[in-house]
């Protein structure tokens, strides 16, 4: 069956090399995904802390634009993924709350009920819809001799931890074991990034990502693997600073889940979007 | 280590000192317990699991914890201009730990909104500048291009760190990463009509 696919902002600026990857993976696997058309800004967790309401109706809007389809809308970033998750369970009981705002959508030409479908992460359709198994007999080859750390951030476990344990999430892991990397064990897989405070506040950002990079690189780790732009952005663009101020080389190569697993399918760096990165290149055996 | 970037001089200023009977709000607790989040606040045992858990609770100037005790004794001026409630970078961990199952995270989005509401805000603190500067460029266009968004937050609050961003800046353009153009949605009049509604 058709996915229907929600990119959020971040896949279409900064963070192409996400889009770009995860697009060329879904068509190797042959996995139907089609763009929604018009979707609009999941309101992120910027607009939850100005206007409530309105935060409801941005996500709203794109549940308006689901209509009555039946089909799975795969959200690739974290922060989106969380915030239509959890506007669409604010929505679907608070009876108040979903009356004004499904009666501000009317007036605005969007009628209707509020869609029933469900959000998924990319990793969750690829582990759990398609497969490891189904994966295994597409790879055409293997990462054997990279040592990855696979970071999950916050926001894909916590607060309501859809397809994986919040403490412990093994998804990925499990994934780039099936591609043949070996997977390194750390205490700093869910632990945050700073999100978009690192991105504004600078110290705070060199702080956290300092963290989990020295400690990536600790455990022996040749590569970290994400699964979110904003995580993504913050453990790239701050390396070479990071380095700097501590006087120890952390640099690592930072790459999104769905770009390992490209590289095990036999797309190319350019397909992927890998030359776009600021992290040191993955040198593979 | 070197000190600048594992120690706290920079940004840390806790808060210590007396406060005042007559600062107090006497309604501040139940109108925060009244808004989501807000719930569970009179059910806080004040064990602070949240402050330990918190990535960023060394550069708040209140911990979670001391915000929440702060909320219920009334103290609502040193809450709502407080850097804890923009630092909170929603990560969720003390929601996720916390035993009396408050949802310390939407605690905090409420308090942003009241502090948004009666204009309190830390002085030259980035995030309440970003966050609105956001919620204008979404509201209007219906995305946000973020190397338009950097760029205001860097005008409004600091415009000389503006330099110090320039390298990252370019190897983004020159990697393709971001562009001249901003993102739009093509619907444009419907949002505003939503929000119309909704900001009511």
């Amino acid at each position: 069956m058709e996915y229907i696919y929600y990119p959020g902002c971040s896949l279409k600026g900064s963070d192409k090399p996400y889009e770009e990857s995860f697009l060329a993976v879904f068509r190797k696997l042959e996995i139907p995904v089609r763009e929604l058309e018009d979707w609009n800004c999941c309101g992120a967790t910027l607009f939850a802390g100005v206007n409530e309401k309105m935060a409801l109706g941005m996500a709203a809007r794109n549940f308006a634009l689901m209509g009555t389809s039946p089909a799975d809308l795969i959200v690739p970033c974290s922060a989106c993924y969380l915030t239509l998750n959890k506007a669409k369970k604010r929505l679907a009981e608070d009876e108040t709350i979903r009356g004004e705002v499904l009666k501000a959508l009317g007036e605005a030409g969007y009628k209707g009920e509020l869609w029933k479908g469900r959000i998924r992460h990319p990793l969750d359709v690829l582990v759990n819809d398609y497969g490891l198994p189904a994966i295994e007999k597409r790879l055409t080859r293997r990462l054997r001799g990279l040592r990855a750390a696979p970071y999950y951030g916050c926001e894909i476990v916590r607060p309501m931890c859809l397809f994986d344990d919040a403490d412990d999430p093994k998804s990925m892991d499990r994934l780039l074991e099936t591609l043949g990397a070996s997977v390194v064990e750390w205490s700093l897989k869910t632990k945050c990034c700073g999100a978009i405070v690192a991105a504004s506040i600078e110290e705070v950002g060199l702080r956290l990502n300092g963290t989990i990079l020295r400690e990536a690189k600790r455990k022996g780790a040749g590569a970290v693997v994400t699964l979110c732009p904003l995580c993504h952005f913050n453990l790239e663009s701050m390396q070479d600073k990071i380095s700097r101020e501590l006087g120890e080389d952390v640099r690592l190569p930072v790459l999104y889940f769905t770009q390992a697993l490209g590289l095990a399918l036999g797309l190319s760096d350019a397909e992927l979007g890998l030359r776009r990165s600021l992290s040191p290149q993955l040198v593979l055996r | 280590m070197p000190a600048n970037l594992f120690s706290l001089d920079g940004m840390r200023r806790r808060r210590t000192g007396a406060r005042r009977e007559a600062d107090r709000d006497p309604d501040f607790a139940r109108k925060v317990a009244r808004t989501p989040g807000g719930e569970k606040l009179f059910e806080c045992i004040q064990c602070g699991t949240c402050s330990g858990v918190c990535p960023v609770s060394e550069y708040m100037d209140y911990t979670p914890r001391q915000i929440i005790g702060l909320v219920r004794q009334g103290f609502r001026r040193e809450v709502l201009s407080s850097r804890t409630i923009w630092l909170c970078a929603s990560c969720y961990a003390c929601a996720a730990h916390c035993p009396a199952g408050i949802k310390i995270t939407d605690l905090m989005y409420a308090l942003k909104r009241m502090a948004i509401a009666a204009g309190l805000f830390p002085a030259r603190f980035p995030t309440p500048v970003l966050a609105q500067e956001f919620y204008k460029m979404v509201k209007s266009k219906g995305r946000s291009t973020e190397s338009w968004l950097m760029m205001w937050r860097f005008l409004r609050t600091q415009p000389l760190d503006l330099v110090k961003m320039t390298p990252l800046g370019m190897r983004l353009f020159l990697s393709g990463r971001i562009g001249p153009g901003t993102e739009r949605i093509e619907r444009r009049g419907d949002l505003k009509s939503i929000s119309d509604r909704l900001e009511r």
